[in-house]
């Protein structure tokens, strides 16, 4: 990722620019495997094209301390593609559509404990690669919910034997959507958020 | 047909346990985990994990530039993000505009805080209770899609 000399960075078009009234942002998480949707989920509801931020980490090797020169570091970039929905004047949504396996991104503070919640997408071909995912959000007590991505090849399992096969607890909502639609798009995000809310009053109420 | 099955992991995996990125080398011991000599951290590139150098920045953290800040820095990196950030940005989207990764961006963006040249405007994160009326906003908001 090399910055682009200033002659040819192109800004957000002057449609994308925010009013200045806005005020703050709030954030949610998709993740899932290579290729199962999320930047098209991303592009589907975003106001401006999916856009994409890289971080680069490395892994401080064995060693450092007694053994100058033999250090070992390994340095990992991982990038995800966000897009952006204003709420209000003063409110902005940002998506950020990050890859499942990557166990970097639970090092990365903030960004999962900050958003409001996560929607974990699946394809019903590779349903494993999300295994991993949805312990670390249950560890981490991020609310999530699950949107199975409609692919036309893959297997079709009821709600159930997904919820058995996930281990999933009652609550938490499981869906079917097409990425690729918006309005199917956004009904999952609405589904997050009527999660959230139930989280909410549950809570107030004990 | 049925779906693979979820194991849940038991006992819970401590969840700070470092990626292992490559088999253990010879001599090494397998215990190493153990080791606070060998705490395997991962770090940001630039971070270098001297926290506290760096404003505390989010994704999702709103730039602006200040209505009355000069033009004066000398980095072209830093001239870049002043320009971009006439609006608010966030954070993530000045790292895709410039090409640069969030950390490289959050080391700009303490500089050009502390000269007072930009305003950041913190988002507002997840807490134990999510406030009523954050929520009822965003379905409102995602109502009009
Ligand atoms: N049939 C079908 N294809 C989809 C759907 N969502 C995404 N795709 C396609 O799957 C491919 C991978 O999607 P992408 O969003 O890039 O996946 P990502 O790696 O998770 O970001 C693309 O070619 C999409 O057009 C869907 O709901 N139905
Ligand atoms: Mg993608």
């Amino acid at each position: 990722m090399d910055f682009k000399s200033s002659e040819t960075i192109t800004g957000p078009r002057a449609e994308d620019h925010l009013p200045h009234t806005a005020q703050a942002a709030v954030k949610i998480v998709i993740v899932g495997g290579f290729g199962v949707g999320k930047t098209t989920m991303v592009g589907a509801v975003s106001e401006i094209k999916p856009l994409t931020t890289e971080e680069t980490m490395t892994q401080a090797g064995i060693g450092i301390d007694d053994n100058y020169g033999s250090e070992t570091k390994t340095a990992t970039t991982v990038a995800m593609d966000f897009g952006r929905i204003s709420i209000t004047e003063r409110l902005v949504l940002y998506l950020f559509g990050t890859p499942g396996q990557e166990r970097f991104w639970f090092l990365w503070n903030g960004l999962f404990e900050g958003a409001l919640g996560a929607v974990v997408l699946i394809d019903t071909r590779r349903l494993e690669v999300s295994f991993d995912v949805i312990g670390r959000l249950e560890e981490r007590g991020v609310p999530f919910v699950v949107a199975m991505n409609t692919f036309p090849d893959a297997p079709s399992y009821p709600i159930e034997d997904l919820r058995a096969a996930l281990d999933l607890s009652e609550d938490i909502p499981i869906v079917q959507c097409d990425a690729r639609r918006r309005a199917s798009s956004r009904d999952v995000l609405m589904t997050l958020m009527h999660f959230l809310y139930s989280l909410t009053m549950s809570q107030a109420h004990t | 047909m049925t779906p693979p099955q979820r194991r849940r992991r038991y006992p819970k995996e401590e969840f700070t346990e470092p990626p292992r990125e490559r088999p253990p080398q010879e001599g090494e011991e397998d215990g190493e985990e153990e080791d606070p000599k060998n705490p395997g951290r991962l770090y940001l590139l630039t971070g270098g994990g001297e926290a506290g150098e760096r404003a505390d920045l989010d994704l999702v953290t709103l730039i602006v530039a200040r209505a009355d800040a000069p033009t004066p820095t000398t980095q072209p990196e830093q001239s870049a993000l002043l320009r971009l950030c006439q609006a608010p940005l966030s954070v993530a989207e000045l790292s895709a505009y410039l090409n640069l990764p969030f950390s490289v961006v959050t080391v700009l963006l303490t500089e050009l805080l502390a000269a007072e040249l930009v305003q950041a405007r913190a988002p507002i994160v997840r807490s134990a209770l999510p406030d009523r009326s954050l929520l009822e906003a965003v379905m409102h908001g995602l109502q009009k899609l």
